[in-house]
């Protein structure tokens, strides 16, 4: 049936170029440069969706992306399934899939149907006010079915394979939209040298001229066709390398301080996209100054039965006909309040449709477009109103009335048959991104519109989007805004003025419901299509007593479809200002909200997913430690090597083998990710005083001490070994996670507080690999690779520091142990840290060394009591909870945190504070977490003393041991506690967090 | 995602700097004898101001500097930018917008 | 009031629907009251509702500057959930939770309270262990949530990617008793039934001044629309909580942020349940229509503007479409902002002031809906008697100066 309903030649498709494509399994030809839409209206299909509540029949209404009703989705292969597409978006391409949705079990037959008939028991808000009794059905029976029946097409169930990507750009100027006056407006910027984007959602620039006519009746344009000034003003743009030409590109968001978010689809238009391009790319442009050419919308009229299949808006139909060369039906009935529609029933007259009838609701239809249809005989009636429509699933008939002069409908129908209906309520300005801009918005009563009033970023509208329609004007507007952006972007103000004929007069526009007469004739008459609102849901809500037009829209979802209302906010207002006998303006308009149009979520992933999603941060052993068998664990942006499991060892197996090694003899571990701020200059150790709990004043240069950071409200926030170098220099050591957050806590300190403290603050956190030799051979091990140190227990005792060299390398090396035993950290190059770490892993062999990873440290620093930040400790801690009030300078005047730290709370009794438990039974292990409780067997609601803050088993020990944070802990020594657990209380003894070689004599070995 | 100037290195975008909130609250010199009442609203009060806010920023993820700005928080527009230490600029200069 | 059920909707859709009477008066305001409250988003209209209902007070108004429910009671992802780490916290919103459990036939007005499961995602071994210690913190308050393995949490909620992941998921917490509501219905619930107690609601009235008389006290208001004399005003102005107290001169520890979310185009059920990943920062659920609900972050500067940046909404959709692959086709339909009043320890403030007849409810960062109907509770409590439920005492403002923090988002801290 192809061709059937194309005219003979024009228009912008490629006849040369069939393409086929199929709808719900037809089969169907259409040909290059068509979408969706005009591909089955060449086909003669109308009925291209059911609606989202009644499930009546839908056609298509509109040709761009304001589209509400033709709603398909797309379907390449399983995992590339898009629903919700709107068909006059959908560039065909040969192959293409579409399928119509929410319909069961056909389009043309669709059992949903049956709520059309339930309308009157179902109207706006209805499920606020049933769907109550008994309590239990709203989740078994009630809710299950009302989403059953709600949302439209069916999600993709697989992983999305495509691929999406990103781009931040600055401009001079960009231009938004990229039909005549933004052509006209990235034209005279571009001019003048301005670096230009221009960006356009249509898969072809020119926007409304690419639906006029060519030929005899093109408009013409600086003395020459549109077409031609089209392609002329086009290759202008290409050739210009300070211009960015965006076509399929929307700009869906505008963002504080002029940036403007873009969405390119990239390859939905193809047949076979290169596998390894882009699906669509994000835009996130930065421009100096911002033209927004972004179009006005026509209208829909609402009368009874105003959305059957084969009810157009008039601009559309028309085209269909000028760009895809469709005739959209045979027989037309025009209604409108718009002289445009005129142009539209001459455009369709040309292409051999037969206008049956041209009804205007206004007095008088004196304008030239209505002079010409005129001249051209087409019947003109004004004074007239459409109150009914028929056609199951496609119009075959409308009923007119006549209008009296009191602006009453006259008795009397005059039923005219028709298979097509154009309709115009005029042009409704896209004022979306100006308004998304935060810009005041004006009434016009003119244009029945809302129109930009005043800019809050650098931004101006240009042409049909602030309510200038005629074709010069709009060349002009978009000409001098483009100029006067380049001109504030920096660059010379040149107004240019293309030639143009005289401006086309006011042309009407009409917000509202149409004159009806008497209350109403059972047909619906729609005011959102989509979401299937009528003029009785808006009756309803006011009647039920919501004014603001926010509260009308929640309550009957009016403009809260996917087409975010773009046809029918205006009317919307319209129809609830008489209800309310209040002017529109005061009724007020709804928020615009990004996006402009749907965005895919994965175009704002974009690169982000997989091993991309956040950056990895790995350690110089990393290799090494995954060729080992290392099973890592994510600690902040890090991987850590948790534990070396070999031959199938479990964790727990892998973890035991681990300690009793380093318990035993010696272990070898990356302790890399802690955080290293080199703390520097004259006042290097005034500024620690003041920062640390601790007093530093007393350290020794070539010694090192555990320290301890509050913030100022007296909670640990982190805590490490810091070394003292030299006089005025300090190596502080950080928690994994902490040391971003401890270095700008120093530096805001440094900068704002003090800054006459003479003092610098470096992270090197990666300059240095750190490796932990731990154990009773921990010294054996390292005593022939070390150079220039003596490591003996009398040269170098514990919490001592030393430079010297390792394999040759510069080395700073640490005697220092978080498990308990002997232990050095061997600080080198991070360049070298695989070659010091290989050396001395060999070196070990004949002394048993074992590589132990996280999870070993944690419980080999447990049965020491060693605490973690983030893990004993979580905000709320202070230092004497955690039992380091020890660590505390006391004759300090002041530091981070003093002062918090007398405030009542921190003095109380029942403080919890950090001890160890003992399980009775010392094989059981608790979990972490688990609740500290008084009394066994207390029923909820019960107040904890406290929780489980680390729990293991002890290799050494041969039995389980905790860390807990209790209330008044250190005072409950020896007492019996119990521990809650899902499979009743634990009894468990409280005793010393201190597990293992309490006297630190294998420390100081 | 806002452009913040930093003082040091230009025009840069939200991205690189990391909010410091308000301005101008100096920690008390005497902090160990402040009354508990004072030294909670050092701790805690903020103005939040509807209108021009005072407020810090440093350029974390360029030069490090921390920086002071005048922004209205009703608008997020910038209406000065000024370094650690000096007062906030009385004469608020208004942002030129076009139509 | 006018009866609601499926009877009086199909007896009235006889008549075209045209029985129905507005759902609440539209109020003039009066020259004195008993109570003001400041503030008709859900919370200020269940205050108003529950000082009437419970402590007879009817001569009580509802002053809003725009529409009621249209700050963030129409602007959040509806989550409800009670599985706080901290008794005092747990207490007061499963508090709230039973509320919840009723309030569709309370108030007669559906809310539509669905109670599909929240589950909380842990990625990491110290997700897993604060998680842990809420599940165990919980059983301990008599407040349901459960572990789940990774499996489990695949099972309860099928669309998710527990595996080839950056961040893997290691197990999840579930309250299988939270869930969503209709955030507009809870505002237009309470508002039908405190107006049919009489409580005046009035909108477009914004509040300019709080007077005070010679001892101190609260005396009457000032508004857009007139002065009110009251003795007792209840603030619960939300992101404006700052602005208003100080009109008493009052200065309280909060910051104001925006908050973002983002809805997808509706789709058939595919999403069964509320999922949480806050490592990732991920808060997802379906609507009854259909529509992925997505709540972002906060920016990382105090705003009023009701907008945030494309990074935070970018961001959240990089979190959805990382545990929920299927979902990158889809498309984000609407992005709003909303502002959030945070306090230092992220908990609520609800307490009276320094200042006698005035009180305030404020502070509730990304959580305020699900409090809702307790929080309104116990705050009208806290109005009609002069002194707080026990829920609430621990609430109180003076809390920062004496270190009785109630720190929810320090004991789920990451550090290592």
């Amino acid at each position: 049936m192809n061709g059937a309903l194309r005219v003979d030649a024009g228009g912008r498709i490629n006849r040369a170029r069939p393409l086929r494509f199929t709808f719900d399994g037809h089969e169907l030809t259409g040909f290059e440069g068509d979408t969706l839409a005009s591909a089955l209206l060449a086909n003669g299909v109308h009925l291209v969706g059911r609606s989202f509540k009644y499930h009546r029949p839908r056609g298509i209404l509109a040709a761009g992306s304001e589209e509400p009703n033709a709603l398909v989705a797309v379907r390449r292969d399983d995992a590339r399934y898009t629903p919700n597409l709107r068909a006059t978006q959908v560039e065909l391409y040969d192959g293409l899939e579409a399928h119509s949705q929410n319909r069961w079990p056909s389009l043309s037959f669709d059992i949903g149907a049956v709520n059309d008939l339930l309308s009157p028991f179902i109207p706006a808000g209805f499920y606020y006010k049933t769907f109550m009794w008994p309590r239990s059905a709203w989740k078994s029976l009630y809710e299950p079915r009302i989403r059953a029946a709600a949302g439209l097409g069916e999600s993709p169930t697989q992983a999305d394979p495509d691929r999406y990507s990103n781009r931040y750009v600055h401009c001079d100027v960009l231009v938004v939209g990229a039909g005549p006056a933004g052509l006209a407006a990235a034209s005279a910027a571009a001019d003048v040298g301005a670096r230009v984007i221009l960006c356009d959602e249509q898969s072809e620039l020119g926007g409304s001229l690419l639906g006029e006519p060519d030929g005899a009746r093109a408009p013409q344009i600086e003395g020459e066709r549109a077409s031609a000034w089209l392609t002329q003003t086009i290759d202008t743009l290409t050739r210009n390398p300070r211009v960015s030409l965006l076509p399929r590109t929307t700009a869906f968001g505008y963002f504080p301080h002029n940036l403007v978010g873009l969405n390119q689809r990239l390859t939905d238009h193809l047949a076979n996209p290169h596998p390894d391009s882009p699906r669509e790319r994000q835009w996130q442009v930065r421009a100096q100054e911002v033209v927004l050419a972004t179009g006005a919308i026509e209208r829909p009229l609402v009368f009874p039965g105003n959305d059957r299949p084969g009810i157009l808006l008039a601009a559309a139909a028309r085209t269909y006909v000028n760009r895809y060369g469709v005739i959209p039906g045979s027989r037309a009935v025009v209604i409108t309040a718009c002289d445009e529609a005129y142009r539209a029933a001459l455009d369709l007259h040309d292409a051999g449709v037969f206008i049956a009838t041209i009804a205007d609701v206004r007095a008088q239809a004196y304008g030239p477009l209505a002079e010409r249809a005129r001249r051209a005989g087409l019947p003109v009636q004004t004074l007239t109103t459409l109150v009914g429509t028929s056609g199951r699933l496609r119009v075959n008939a409308v009923q007119l009335a006549r209008i009296g002069d009191d602006g009453k409908v006259i008795d009397g129908v005059q039923t005219m048959p028709c298979d097509l209906v154009l309709m115009s309520g005029g042009f409704t300005p896209s004022v979306h991104l100006f308004s998304q801009s935060r810009g005041k918005l004006a009434w016009d009563d003119k244009a029945q519109s809302f129109v930009p009033a005043q800019s809050a970023e650098r931004v101006r509208s240009a042409g049909s989007c602030r309510g200038t329609f005629a074709l010069a004007a709009v060349l002009e507007d978009g000409a001098s805004a483009g100029s006067a952006a380049a001109g504030d972007a920096g660059f010379a103000n040149t107004a240019r003025r293309p030639a143009v004929p005289a401006a086309d007069p006011a042309i009407g526009a009409y917000a509202g419901a149409l004159p009806q007469p008497g209350e109403s004739t059972g047909h619906k008459a729609f005011i959102d299509w989509q979401n299937d609102v009528t003029t009785r849901d808006l009756a309803l809500a006011t009647r039920e007593g919501f004014r603001s037009i926010e509260h009308i829209k929640r309550y009957t979802t009016t403009g809260m479809a996917t087409d975010q209302g773009k046809t029918s906010n205006l009317n919307a207002l319209g129809f609830v200002s008489r209800q309310l006998d209040k002017p529109i303006p005061e009724v007020g308009l709804t928020t615009f909200r990004m996006p402009y149009t749907p965005v895919t979520f994965g175009a704002f992933a974009g690169f982000a997913r997989g091993d991309l999603f956040d950056p990895t941060r790995t350690t110089p052993t990393h290799d090494w430690a995954a060729r080992n068998g290392a099973v890592f664990e994510d600690v902040s942006l890090w991987k850590r090597a948790r534990y070396f499991p070999r031959n199938g060892e479990a964790m727990h197996a892998a973890v035991a083998r681990e300690c009793l090694a380093v318990r035993k003899g010696c272990g070898i571990f990356d302790a890399s990710t802690l955080g290293k701020i080199e703390v520097v200059g004259k006042d290097a150790v005034t500024f620690m005083n003041r920062m640390y709990v601790n007093a530093w004043t007393s350290l020794a240069v070539g010694r090192s001490r555990y320290g301890v950071l509050l913030r100022d409200d007296g909670f640990i926030y982190d805590d490490g070994v810091v070394a003292r170098t030299a006089e005025d220099r300090f190596h502080v050591t950080t928690t994994t996670g902490g040391a971003a957050r401890v270095l700008a806590m120093m530096e805001d300190f440094v900068q704002t507080e003090w800054p006459d403290l003479s003092v610098w603050l470096t992270s090197t956190t990666e300059q240095w690999a750190v490796i932990a030799v731990q154990g009773p051979h921990a010294r054996r091990v390292l005593e022939g690779l070390v150079e220039g140190i003596d490591i003996s227990a009398q040269a170098m005792p514990h919490m001592s520091v030393a430079p010297g060299r390792i394999c040759g390398v510069p080395m700073l090396l640490f005697r220092v142990s978080f498990t308990g035993e002997l232990g050095f950290e061997v600080n080198v190059p991070a360049d070298f840290g695989l070659a010091v770490w290989e050396a001395i892993h060999a070196a070990g062999q004949q002394h048993g060394i074992t590589p132990y990873g996280t999870e070993a440290m944690h419980v080999l620093r447990a049965e020491k009591g060693y605490i973690i930040v983030g893990q004993e400790t979580d905000g709320t801690v202070t230092p004497d909870d955690a039992g380091l009030a020890w660590a505390i300078g006391k004759s300090k005047p002041d530091f981070v945190g003093k002062r918090s730290l007398q405030r009542p709370a921190m003095a109380a009794a029942d403080r919890k504070q950090l001890v160890g438990l003992f399980t009775a039974d010392s094989q059981v292990v608790l979990d972490e977490g688990t609740q500290v409780m008084l009394e066994r067997d207390q029923r909820p609601p019960v107040r904890p003393l406290g929780h489980v803050t680390s729990s293991y088993y002890s290799p050494v020990l041969s039995r389980s041991i905790a860390l807990a944070l209790v209330a008044g802990g250190r005072a409950r020594m020896g007492e019996a506690l119990y521990v809650s657990t899902p499979n009743g209380d634990v009894p468990v003894q409280v005793t010393s967090p201190v597990f293992y070689d309490s006297e630190g004599a294998r420390l100081n070995g | 995602m806002l452009l913040i100037e930093c003082p040091y290195c230009g025009e840069r975008p939200e991205l690189e700097f990391v909010y410091g909130g308000q301005a101008h609250i100096a920690r008390p010199q005497n902090a160990p004898d402040l009354s508990a009442q004072a030294w909670s609203d050092y701790l805690y009060q903020r103005d939040n101001t509807k209108g021009i806010h005072a407020e810090r920023w440093r350029h974390t993820h360029g030069c490090g500097r921390f920086f002071n700005a005048l922004r209205d928080t009703t608008t997020d527009h910038f209406i000065a930018i000024y370094k650690v230490g000096e007062a906030a600029p009385a004469a608020l200069k208004t942002r030129k917008v076009a139509l | 009031m006018q009866p609601f059920s499926g009877l009086s909707l199909l007896r009235r859709g006889l008549s075209g629907q045209r029985g129905w009477t507005q759902q609440w008066r539209r109020a003039e305001p009066k020259g004195a009251y008993d109570a003001v409250i400041v503030g008709g988003g859900g919370h200020g209209l269940g205050t108003a509702y529950y000082l009437a209902k419970e402590h007879h007070l009817t001569r009580v108004a509802v002053l809003e500057k725009g529409w009621i429910g249209g700050g963030n009671t129409g602007r959040n992802t509806t989550i409800i959930r009670s599985n706080y780490l901290f008794g005092e916290s747990a207490a007061l919103y499963d508090h709230a939770l039973k509320l919840w459990e009723n309030l569709s036939q309370v108030l007669n007005y559906n809310v539509m309270f669905s109670q599909r499961g929240v589950m909380m995602l842990a990625h990491t071994v110290h997700d897993t262990q604060v998680s842990k210690r809420h599940v165990h913190a919980n059983r301990a308050s008599g407040v349901d949530n459960e572990w789940l393995t990774p499996a489990d949490a695949k099972a309860f909620c099928p669309p998710l990617n527990i595996g080839d992941i950056r961040y893997p998921v290691l197990g999840a917490a579930l309250q299988r008793r939270g869930g969503t509501a209709r955030h507009d219905a809870v505002a237009w619930g309470y508002a039908r039934a405190a107006d049919a107690l009489g409580v005046d609601i009035i909108e477009n009235c914004e509040v300019t001044g709080i007077r005070r008389d010679s001892n101190g006290a609260v005396e009457s208001v000032e508004t857009t629309r007139g002065l009110i004399r009251t003795p007792k005003v209840g603030v619960a102005a939300a992101g404006h909580t700052s602005v208003v107290m100080k009109m008493a001169g009052i200065q309280l520890p909060l910051e104001s942020y925006p908050l973002q979310a983002l809805v997808s185009e509706p789709v058939k059920p595919i999403f069964p349940c509320v999922v949480m990943s806050n490592t990732i920062h991920a808060y997802i659920s379906q609507s009854d229509k259909g529509e992925l609900v997505i709540g972002a972050g906060t920016d990382a500067y105090t705003s009023y503007t009701q907008r945030g940046g494309l990074h935070i909404s970018g961001h959240a959709l990089e979190a959805v479409c990382e545990l929920f692959p299927m979902f990158r086709r889809l498309r984000m339909l609407r992005n709003w902002g909303g502002i959030v009043d945070v306090t230092p320890d992220r908990s609520p403030i609800i307490a009276k002031t320094p200042v006698p007849g005035l009180y305030v409810n404020c502070g509730w960062g990304t959580g305020g809906f699900k409090a809702t109907p307790g929080s309104a509770h116990v705050f009208a409590f806290t109005i009609a008697r002069d002194e707080p439920h026990p829920i609430n005492a621990p609430f109180t403002i003076e809390r920062f100066r004496d270190g009785h923090l109630i720190d929810e988002a320090a004991a789920a801290a990451v550090a290592h």
